[in-house]
Order: C-alpha cells, then structure tokens, then sequence
C-alpha cells in the first residue's frame, strides 16, 4: 500500500501531496521537509530507492518534477515505479504534454486524476481510457452546471 | 426585408423562434439577479488562477507571505459572511496556500458545507479539501460520516465515486465502522466504476479495523471470475489483504471461493494475461497488465506459503512467467522481481529455485541501478533459504560495497554479513575492512559491530581475531559502539598471555599514529586498558626482539599527553587514568611523574575524574602499601555475549545458543532481570535507551552526590557484574537482552575499568575491591545514603562489627549489611544467614567476599518484601573462622522501620 504520494519541484517546492495515513500536520510537514532534502540531494545516477524510516522511498523525476511515494516493506519498488509512469502518462494525456506550470495552475485536476488512478493507496484501475474518460464525464458534469454567458467566471477561475 | 423586426423574438411563436430558452424563465432571472446584488454588496473574489499568479509573481518569501495573509484574511470574512456562492472558488484557493505551508485549518467546516451542497463542482472540491485539511483527530469527522452516507446513496455514480474515494483516504475507525455496511452494499453494484472503489474501501476498513473483515466475506465470492480488470486487481488486493490478516481466512479462500478453487483461479487469469494477445488497453510497453500480474503474483505467494498443493498448482505458472517475461524494460524486471519472492516462498521445485537465484545473478550484473539495488534485496530475503547459491554471487555482492549509491552500499553490506563464514571470513573481514575505513559515518557504527559479531563467531585463531579487532577500531574511530570496546577488551583479558602482550604492542605502535587519540577514542580506551593491566608482559617480556620496547617515560610521556587533551573525552579519560594507576604498580620506575599526573586530577573540573585523583592520590600517600595488591591484573573475563545481529541465518548456531542459553540460566536470568527491571524503574526491558538511562543516572548521580534508590539498584547491578559474582552471573546477564545486554556489557565493564564514582557514596552496597579499602575512611565520614530507619547493630564480638542500614527501596525494604574487622587477625569463611518471619520474602545478595583482613569490610545487600502488615524480625546466623577455629553466632534483630513496604 502506497503511505503517500508528493510532487516536489527541483526547486524543493511541493507541488502535490497525497496522504494514505493520518498524520498530524506536523509530521507532515516534517516528513515533506525531510524527504525533499534528502532526494535533491541525491545525484542522478543514483537508483530510485531509499529506506527511510520503517518504509521504502520510490521516487523519480520527470523533467522539472519529482514524483515521490513512500510504500510499505513487502510492496514492489519497480511496481511502484511504473505507477508514477502511469500517472505522468495519465497526466501527459489530460493537459496534453504537462508541464510543471500545469500542475501548478490546475492542481485540483491533478488530484482528481490521482483520485481515479488510486484508492487509499492502491490502484484502482488499471486501463488508461477508463480513467481518462471518467475524469472527462466528470468535467462534462462541471461545466453543464456552471452558468454560461451570464458571469463567466462561476468557476473557479 | 426588415429582418431585424422580423426576426425579433417577442413576435415569433417559441417553436418558431431559434432564440427562445426554456431554461431562460422567471427564476432563472431572479436567481441571476440575486447572484448580481450579492456582486455588487461584495466583490469578486480572485480567480483561483489570478491568485496562483500573484503568488508566483512575489519575489521574496515576505512578499508572498503578503499576499496570502491578504487573501486568507478575505477567504475569512466570506466564510464569516456564509458567502455560498464563492464558497467553491475560496476553498480551492484555500487547498493552494495549503500546499505551500500556510495554516488552512479554518477551511475545514467549509469543505463540509461544500460536500453538503447540491452541486457536483461543490462536491468535487469540497471533498478534495477534506481530503486534505482533515486529519483523524478532527471531530468534525462525524459530520463528514453523515455526508458520506447520503453521497454512498447517490444516484449519481460520481458523487458515489467521490464519496468513496473520500472514504478510502480517511478512514479513521470511527468512520470504517459507520460506514462499512454501506460499503459492502456498494461492492455488489452492477456498475464496476462504483464497485472497485468500494472493493478498495472495504481494503481500507479492514486495514484499520481488521474485526470487520467478517460482513465482507461473502461479497468476495465472485469478485475473481470478473472479466473487468478494475475489479480484478482491486478483488486481488482485497483477498490478499483477508489472507494476510487471518489464517482462517487464508484457509476459507483455500476451500472456498464461489465457483472455483481460489489458486487455479488465479493461476487461469495470470495465464490469460501471458498468453492473451496484445491489448491496447492495459498494454505497458508489451506486457499484458502488470500491476494485475504482480497483485497475482504476491497473492500466490501468501496462497502457496508452506502449502505444498497449492505450491504445486502454481509452480508451472510461475515457470512460465519466469521464462517468458521480456526482460529489457523495467516493466518485464517488475514481475521477474514478484516471481522470484514467489518462488523463493513457496514450496518449489528445486529447478524453479536455481532458475529463481540466476534471475537474481541477472539482476545484479544488470546495469540499471534500480535492478541492482532489488536483486541485493531479494537475495538478502533469500539467503537463508539457499545460502550456496546466493555464495556463488559473492564477488559481485562486493563489488557492490564500492557503489556510490548509499541505498545499494547499505543492501551489500547487510548481504556480506549474511554470507560469511568459517571459510571465507578471512576475505570477507579483508573486503569490509577496506569498506569501513572509506563508508560514511553512518554505517560505521553498524559494521564495526557487525564485523565484531563475525569475528566473534568464525575467527580461525586468536591472534587474527585480535588482529581484527584492531583493525575495526583503526578503521571505525569515534563511531565504534560501545560493545566493541567492550568485546575486545573481554576477548584480550581472556587472551594467553603471549597474546596479551602482543595486542598490547600493536595497540602501543597504533597510539603513536598522529590524531589516533583524538579521532579514535574507542581505540585509545582498549589501548590504555591494555597497557595498564599488560604492561610489565609488554614493557619487560623477553622476545619480540623486533619491537622496540619504549621507555617508561615514553609510556608516561604519551599518557600525560592525552590526559591532559581537551579532545579526548571524559570516557577515555577515566580509562587512561585507571590505567596509569595500574602503570605504578607494573612498571620500575617514574612513580612520581605518575603521582604527579593523578594529583592534577584531584582538581580537575569533572566531577568523576576528581574524585578519582583524590582517591588515587591516597594511595601514594597513607595506603601506600595496599598499592599493589589494590591493582592486581584483572582475573580472565569470559565471552558470553552472542547476539544475532545483521542477518545472520536463524538456522546457525548463534541463534541456538542464545536460545538454550536463555533457558538454562533462566533462574538466574529471572533474576538479574528483575534487577535490571528495578533499575530502569519498571521500564521495559528491552528498551534501547536503557542504557542512557543509567548513563543518565549515572551522571547524575556524580554530580549530585545523592543517590536514590536506583541506583542503588544501579551499584547492585554493577557491583554484581564486576567482581564479586562468580562467572555463571556474569553469563547470564548479558544473554537476557541481546541488544541491551552488548551496551550494558560495555558500560559494566567501564565501569569496571574505572572504578565508578558512585561506590563513594554507597559503601555499603560497594563491591569493588579496587576501591573497598581506601574508600572505607571517606564513606564513613560522608554516608550520604538516604536511610529510612536507624542504624542496627546486629552484632559486636571480637572485633567484628555487624551492621544493617535499612533503606527503602522499590516495594521492598532494602537493607545493607557491612561488617567491619577491628580486630588484628584475619577472618575466614565469613557467612551472614538471615530467616525472616513467613509472612516476609528475602532476598539476598551475593556477598562482597568472604575474608576480613583486618580492617577489612564485607557488604551484602539483602531485599524484604512484606505479603502483610507484620512488623520485620530477622533471625541471624553468623559463621566465620577466627585463627583456625570456627565460630558460630546467633542473633535475632528488630526495630525496623514499619513504612518501608508501601
């Protein structure tokens, strides 16, 4: 089971969290902080794992971004690779190949997106299309209900 | 001709009519118009984006600090105002400053109101936001439960969907309880898009409270003959969740999963998903789903674990994949991984193994660092089933000591220990050494002691043992634990004699390396022990005609150096002073240039060390004469320690031994335990900061000069590990906690070493012979002990003095029983008994010896713990032998305090 999930920028912004377990905003942060540090500064030869804690570290990076998961002892590393792959695939196909400034302006979208992929912490589906097409019928659904032409900003802007 | 006026929409009739909206009627227009004066009665908020532009726009932290302080104070008064129609559009803007670090626990009630309201926006960021505002300590948590449950019975399936997700990420308890029937309900709906995620749900629920696993069984039933991967690989996920939790329920899905066995089952589907063609749909670069495989693949696992049917069901499958998978992308090395941990924990067949361990041998020459780092893990996990062939891999497994990745280093290392030997120690030790003197300071605390361990357990003789050791502490420095100080002292003490001096020499010739004192203090600490108790074998010994032997004010020279360095520590600096004492008493000359060092301490700003040239000043002054006979070498100590640290096989006989051990002294396990216990002050036993907690005690003690009671039960420890216990107690302590037990070792010993301070104040539970007699005139002058009753004297006849000092303890009555020999002959065969009356328990102590030198001193502690409210009599019995004629002596005392036992 995957424990979290966050988006960080090569900048050590967080661009995306993702949590599986309760944590008190503090460890959050705290651990957000930690593993921030730790993976920037780790050079990009270096393999995609790291034993943090009584879990294991998955992260990679995609241009700008790092994907980062922290899984549990018995879980597959290599797995956990190929569901980043697939979220930044999911992701490259909904904006049309992402870019950091996507995720930044349209973050709500990217959890929606995650939010189809997973489940606390476990994929829930494993065909592209279908998560595709229900992000799409949902978007559909939002725009149906907000008024057009009267105040076109009903949105969230 | 006029089109505009015929065209105009009020004359024409509406089907006619291309611009008339239905939708376009009276309330729409009033609700248009409302929306317009709550516009003008406040302002629009800041698009979401504009907001993200602002932000991104500041160009220092204080700036951007600015504008969200700003827009949170804005965000704040709309919630105040119930502002309903920008509620969705604050929230989101909330959920952004969230991310970025700002407090955004304001927004929770909101998020609530958003989930609450009609609209599916409102809904999709309103869950969102409790997604990530809530946390499981939120007592709003029972409001979301009730919004939650209305959404579980939508009838649109994406507020459904949202509802779930939402569920699955929180689902604290409280939440899985409420929520579970509702759930269980939803995982039998015809629409997979809401059954997946309630079968995920239902994972969740049963991970946080496992006992509701029951109400999901049977919706199980048919989760694994559906065609829909979504459903599959979350029904897998679930089944394997049930399985691990509970073998009853790993043993109903062996017997019964609806229409079909459940390994065959599973096995079919992992074979469609090999065999079918190509999919477009849940392709990843040529292989057929692999997030399903590897969910198959792991249950398998659990399904075949010392299951030989169902092992064998599957063994072909397993095969197949191992043999089939394409291998050149990560996806291929994916499932390879998850079937090797298969086949490795299954029942196999052997072929299916060795095909297992070279898939592993692949991995490691593989280039792809990821590969490399699982292959190490794996083999790491596989090590114990099938060492040979993990042994075969040996060279490469080095190699990988050499990584610059700290993540591969740490596998290999681990690895390496798994994998020595008595046949390759001597070139494993070879590789970790040169490993350990180049690895970070974080593994060398952990190598050196797992090295130590293997030196301990495989060393071909004595001599590359010590070599060893020695090396370690070269190649460690200051990030040697303490249980390699200690366990190479013990070994050196328990060396012949030739040896002695030999490791004595080595460890003179590495204390002449520049900064060695500084930079490796545990080095410094084995060293000065062993040329204070060794040095006349290795200043005076014929032979070792190749060694120069320095001069005593060389060896002088050289303490006076560190002794006086602010670099080495307090530790080192009790051990080189214990040290230079023994020196006096081995070496010819310099005995006041030893004086004069041990007299400085007598100031020294340490409270501990002051105190130790005090007394030690005595002994050149007025005690003189018990000089020598004070600083007699230390009696051999004996190895006992074996802990399985760092992967070592449970099928070897480290771990036998200390499991034998354990039972065999368990008596007196249970006993020192119990100590120990008291000592910690209940904690638990296998506490790591046991060991801090005495050093802590310990300090505070030297700095307060009070003692409390556990300490005594810490001196009591100590006392009775030191000296004057017979060996068997020794053993038996450190086998008692093998973790706790190295550490504690290590500090008995320095303890030992030197001469702790707190015996000052705690004559009568002061063991040490070191200090028993030089102390006797200080601590009867300055008994700082906390008595809870009167000083009783037991007996007084031919000079002995018999006195019992009660004190109270934890729950029990404490009470120290010194005797003192005033007389000027010398007693033998001194035995204090004691009976106490049936309603009392007694315990007793070893004594501090059983022979009184004139002037001499024996101590013995002695526990009562009272079942009732009697008072205490205590019936004594006292035997010893004056000038050859044995005496016998009995007394009766009483008078003790009677608030002792609460």
């Amino acid at each position: 089971m995957m424990l979290f999930m966050l988006l960080f920028s090569r900048q050590g912004k967080l661009r995306l969290q993702k949590w599986y377990m309760a944590y008190p905003d503090k460890v959050k942060k705290k651990i957000t902080r930690e593993l921030i540090t730790t993976i920037l500064a780790r050079k990009p030869k270096m393999c995609s794992f790291l034993e943090w804690k009584d879990c294991k570290i998955v992260y990679k990076r995609y241009a700008s971004l790092y994907f980062c998961c922290a899984i549990e002892q018995n879980d597959n590393e290599l797995l956990t690779l190929e569901v980043i792959h697939r979220y930044v695939e999911l992701l490259d196909k909904y904006f049309g190949s992402v870019c950091e400034l996507d995720i930044i302006f349209n973050f709500e979208k990217a959890y929606f997106i995650l939010d189809e992929l997973l489940i606390g912490g476990e994929m829930q589906e494993t065909s592209k299309k279908n998560v595709l097409k229900a992000i799409a019928s949902q978007d559909l659904l939002q725009e149906d209900e907000t008024p057009q032409g009267f105040f076109e900003d009903h949105g969230l802007g | 001709m006029y089109p505009y006026y015929e065209s105009d929409w009020s004359v024409l009739p509406p089907e006619q009519n291309r611009r008339f909206n239905p939708a376009f009627n009276m309330a729409t227009i009033r609700q248009a118009f409302s929306e317009a004066v709550e516009r003008v009665r406040m302002p629009t908020p800041t698009r979401l984006r504009d907001l993200i532009r602002q932000i991104r726009a500041a160009r220092t932290a204080a700036e951007e600090r600015a504008v969200v302080n700003k827009e949170c104070a804005y965000i704040r008064s709309t919630f105040r105002e119930e502002d309903s129609v920008w509620r969705c559009r604050n929230i989101a803007k909330l959920l952004y400053i969230h991310m970025l670090g700002y407090p955004a626990h304001f927004g929770q009630l909101e998020c609530l109101k958003l989930t609450a309201s009609t609209r599916f926006t409102d809904k999709r960021i309103g869950y969102l936001g409790a997604m990530l505002l809530l946390d499981e300590r939120q007592d709003v948590h029972l409001l979301i439960t009730n919004c939650l449950k209305n959404d579980l019975n939508s009838s649109t399936q994406f507020v459904v969907g949202l509802a779930l997700c939402t569920l699955g990420a929180i689902a604290s308890p409280e939440m899985a309880r409420d929520l579970a029937s509702e759930v269980e309900r939803l995982m039998k709906s015809p629409n997979t898009y809401i059954r997946k995620k309630a079968i995920l749900c239902a994972f969740r629920v049963i991970r946080r409270v496992p006992e509701l696993m029951e109400i999901f069984l049977p919706a199980t039933r048919s989760l694994l003959s559906e065609k829909n991967h979504g459903i599959l690989i979350t029904g897998v996920t679930l089944i394997t969740e049930m399985c691990e939790n509970s073998v009853d329920t790993l043993n109903h899905f062996k017997k019964d999963s609806g229409n079909r066995e459940i390994v065959p089952n599973l096995v079919r589907i992992l074979k469609n998903l090999i065999l079918a063609g190509y999919s477009p749909e849940h392709d990843v670069s040529g292989v057929s789903d692999p997030f399903l495989q590897v969910k198959i693949l792991r249950l398998l696992r659990i399904l075949g674990h010392n299951d030989p049917d169902a092992s064998e069901a599957m063994n072909d499958i397993l095969a197949q994949v191992a043999t089939n998978t394409e291998t050149s992308k990560n996806v291929g090395n994916t499932i390879l991984y998850e079937t090797v941990i298969s086949i490795m924990d299954i029942r196999s067949e052997g072929g299916l193994r060795v095909l297992a361990v070279n898939i592993l041998g692949r991995f490691l020459l593989n280039s792809d660092k990821n590969i490399r780092y699982v292959a190490l893990n794996t083999l790491l996990r596989t090590v114990h089933a099938d060492t040979s062939a993990v042994q075969r891999h040996r060279t490469t497994i080095l190699e990988c000591l050499k990584d610059p990745d700290v993540s591969i280093r740490r596998r290999a290392m681990e690895l390496s220990f798994a994998l020595i030997n008595g046949q390759n120690i001597r070139t494993m030790t070879k590789e970790l050494l040169v490993f350990l003197e180049k690895a970070d300071s974080e593994f060398k605390a952990q190598c050196s002691s797992g090295m130590v361990l293997a030196a301990e357990r495989y060393a071909p003789s004595t001599r590359w043992h010590l070599d060893t050791l020695l090396a370690v502490l070269i190649a460690a420095g200051n990030y040697v634990r303490d249980d390699v100080v200690s366990s190479t002292i013990q070994l050196i003490s328990s060396s012949p004699p030739n040896e002695q001096s030999y490791i004595a020499i080595r460890l003179w010739e590495s204390l002449q390396v520049s900064n060695h004192c500084e930079d490796k203090q545990p080095l410094l600490q084995v060293a000065v022990w062993s040329i204070g108790e060794y040095a006349d074998l290795f200043l005076y010994a014929e032979g070792n005609e190749d060694f120069e032997k320095p001069k005593e004010l060389e060896l002088i020279e050289m303490y006076h150096k560190f002794l006086s360095s602010t670099q080495v520590s307090v530790t080192s600096k009790q051990f080189a002073l214990v040290s230079i004492m023994k020196l006096s008493s081995r070496i010819q000359c310099c005995h006041e240039e030893i004086k004069t060092i041990v007299e400085t301490f007598g100031t020294h700003l340490n409270v501990d060390l002051q105190q130790r040239g005090v007394e030690f000043t005595q002994l050149f002054g007025a005690n003189n004469h018990l000089r020598s006979a004070l600083l007699e070498k230390m009696p051999p100590m004996q190895i006992t320690r074996v802990s399985p640290q760092n992967g070592t096989p449970p099928d070897e006989s480290g771990s036998d031994l200390l499991e034998n051990g354990l039972q065999e002294d368990s008596p007196s396990v249970d006993q020192s335990s119990n100590i120990l216990l008291d000592l910690l002050g209940g904690s638990d036993i296998s506490d790591k900061t046991a060991t801090t907690n005495i050093q802590r005690k310990n300090s505070k003690n030297a700095n307060q000069n009070v003692s409390e009671p556990s300490n005594q039960d810490l001196l009591d420890l100590l006392g009775g590990i030191d000296l004057n216990v017979p060996p068997p107690m020794t053993s038996s302590i450190p086998i008692a906690t093998a973790e706790n037990s190295s550490t504690l070792n290590g500090n008995d010993l320095s303890q030992l070493n030197s001469v702790n301070f707190n015996t000052i104040t705690q004559p009568a539970v002061d063991a040490s012979m070191l200090t028993n007699s030089f102390l006797d005139d200080l601590s009867l002058t300055q008994n700082t002990m906390q008595p809870c009753g009167p000083q009783i004297t037991a007996l007084e006849k031919n000079g002995i003095l018999v006195q019992l000092v009660p004190s109270k303890g934890n729950g029990c009555l404490q009470i120290f029983m010194t005797t003192t020999n005033s007389s000027l002959s010398s007693i033998e065969q001194f035995l204090f008994q004691a009976a106490v009356p049936r309603s009392f328990t007694l315990q007793m102590l070893s004594p501090s010896g059983s022979t009184l030198p004139p002037g001499g001193t024996i101590t013995q502690e002695l526990r009562v713990v009272s079942t009732s409210k009697a008072v205490l009599r205590m019936r004594l019995r006292i035997s010893y032998v004056l000038d050859g004629q044995p005496v016998l002596e009995q007394t009766e005392v009483s008078g003790f305090p009677e608030n002792c036992f609460d």
